[in-house]
């Protein structure tokens, strides 16, 4: 019934080298560690930036809070290939020249941050009214209140939300390679340009994703759990 | 704009109230909450506020925490203005820093106790000494202890909130409120959302405050017996305004106004 499976003018794509693909791996595994390296400096940018882009939309300010909301919505609605390409290839015309990777980072991290503030605004809303009414009857001044009651309240619930997007941004370092940060697709490109073959290398970068991204949500859920009991609730 | 010159910059003289709400008026949006208050509270004493739901109690000791603006009227606290501030000789609405200054008098515990879930029952009490007073730990630790054992929770206090029942968070938040060390206590209907079976723990609490401590303290409750107990004053609120007031034993056993009697007896009928 398969048959046809094992034709011959068929089957002869499915030429699978296994020396090839052992020869390969010493620099699909480098290039893993660049994407990791990528995902991480750029989450971290993201984390940091997003949860001042949160509170930030949070102040008395009008006018900080109009510009920094419409700036998200800017950010959130166009391609991120796009604000790659404008950050390495335009900043040069305004006087920034970066390099790839710096470019990348700032471009992933700032492009995440983004979504990153609506997750940290809705833990720090999911906090009760209460808990600020508290701090206030103690006294504590607001940058106290945040520090101290709201931020530790509004992580845990925001866990799940941040974790997705720890996913997201380690399957979108990819477009860094577009403006050449040796990550892992870039690698597979070069490896597929210098030696015309292109089976191996796509295939074993597809499982490296996968083996990386599996378990993230599990452990990530295993997280959280740890921070709640860390904070007791 | 109001005419701030009838408002004096401080209330000095002999017995300056601890608290002072003069012509004090609030509104949401159209609907007017409170108006035209005038409330003295003097130092030590303990004043209750019962009335029909809606009628404005809440608002008296959110209004005196700073929790609400007020729309008319100045708060003085200890003689000195709390929701304004004296500039220029005239009195102008109090900036944060004004606020930050005047509010560490005042204490407050709340109908839903809104203890900080993160930290255990020790350092929700240590959390304002520490943060906001700037106390060394050390010292901050034995103000908080010296409370816990007050309210009898010692045993729990490194316990987060979610492993104590309601009276025993009732009783921490009291703690955490003393360990500021204000003035003026305020107590928002705290046993409200306990089981009957535990209020006693908190209004004992309260009581050995009364007795035992020269607090100045404003409660709002809807258990008569007990701020028939302790107050040194009862005032009855009826829409917004101080319908009659006095010695618990003259509000409860001889009220005057028809709507004292009224409600004294419809909530005696709900008992
Ligand atoms: N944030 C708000 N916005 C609009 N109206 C409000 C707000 N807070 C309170 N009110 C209104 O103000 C009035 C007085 O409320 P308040 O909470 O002081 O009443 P209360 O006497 O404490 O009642 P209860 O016994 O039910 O607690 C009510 O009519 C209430 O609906
Ligand atoms: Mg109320």
């Amino acid at each position: 019934m398969f048959d046809w499976l094992f034709t011959d003018d068929w089957f002869p794509k499915f030429d699978w080298r296994w020396d090839f693909a052992w020869e390969i791996l010493p620099r699909l595994l480098e290039a893993t560690l660049n994407t990791l390296i990528a995902a991480a400096a750029g989450y971290l940018i993201a984390l940091v930036v997003g949860l001042f882009l949160a509170l930030a939309q949070r102040t008395n300010y009008r006018t900080v809070t109009f510009a920094v909301r419409e700036f998200v919505e800017f950010v959130r609605s166009t391609p991120l290939l796009l604000q790659i390409f404008f950050i390495f290839y335009v900043g040069p015309q305004f006087g920034v020249t970066l390099s790839p990777w710096v470019s990348g980072m700032i471009a992933i991290g700032l492009h995440y941050s983004c979504y990153l503030s609506e997750v940290y605004r809705g833990g720090i809303e999911s906090v009760p009214k209460g808990q600020w009414e508290a701090a206030t009857a103690l006294n504590m001044s607001t940058l106290q209140t945040y520090k101290r009651v709201v931020i530790p309240q509004a992580i845990p619930p925001a866990i799940a939300g941040l974790g997705n997007y720890l996913v997201g941004i380690f399957k979108d370092t990819p477009m860094l390679s577009v403006i050449g940060v040796a990550e892992l697709i870039h690698t597979a490109n070069a490896i597929g340009s210098e030696t015309w073959r292109y089976l191996e290398a796509y295939t074993m970068v597809g499982i490296i994703f996968l083996v990386l991204s599996l378990p993230a949500a599990g452990l990530i859920r295993a997280f959280e759990g740890f921070v709640r009991r860390k904070l007791g609730m | 704009m109001e005419d701030m010159s009838a408002f004096p910059l401080e209330i000095t003289g002999e017995d300056v109230p601890m608290v002072s709400f003069r012509k004090v008026r609030k509104a949401y949006g159209s609907l007017v909450v409170l108006d035209n208050l005038d409330l003295d509270v003097a130092a030590g004493e303990m004043v209750t506020i019962i009335g029909p739901s809606g009628s404005g109690k809440t608002t008296v000791l959110r209004m005196l925490m700073t929790l609400e603006q007020i729309n008319g009227g100045v708060i003085y606290v200890d003689g000195q203005p709390l929701t304004h501030m004296s500039k220029g000789g005239t009195l102008v609405p109090a900036n944060q820093r004004h606020l930050r200054k005047r509010r560490a008098d005042i204490g407050m515990c709340f109908q839903h106790f809104n203890l900080f879930p993160h930290m255990t029952a020790l350092e929700n009490c240590m959390e304002g000494p520490v943060q906001v007073l700037g106390l060394p730990k050390a010292e901050a630790r034995a103000r908080s202890e010296e409370l816990l054992e007050l309210v009898g929770m010692i045993d729990k206090k490194d316990q987060h909130p979610s492993r104590l029942s309601g009276g025993q968070q009732q009783r921490v938040a009291i703690a955490r409120a003393l360990a500021m060390r204000p003035k003026v206590m305020l107590f928002d209907e705290v046993t409200s959302a306990l089981d009957p079976e535990v209020i006693g723990e908190v209004t004992n609490v309260i009581r050995k405050l009364v007795s035992e401590h020269n607090l100045t303290m404003l409660m709002v409750t809807h258990q008569m017996g007990f701020a028939r107990d302790i107050s040194d004053r009862v005032c009855f609120f009826y829409d917004g305004k101080i319908e009659e007031q006095g010695k618990p034993a003259d509000l409860f056993g001889n009220p005057k106004r028809e709507r004292t009697q009224q409600f004294l007896s419809a909530v005696k009928e709900a008992v």
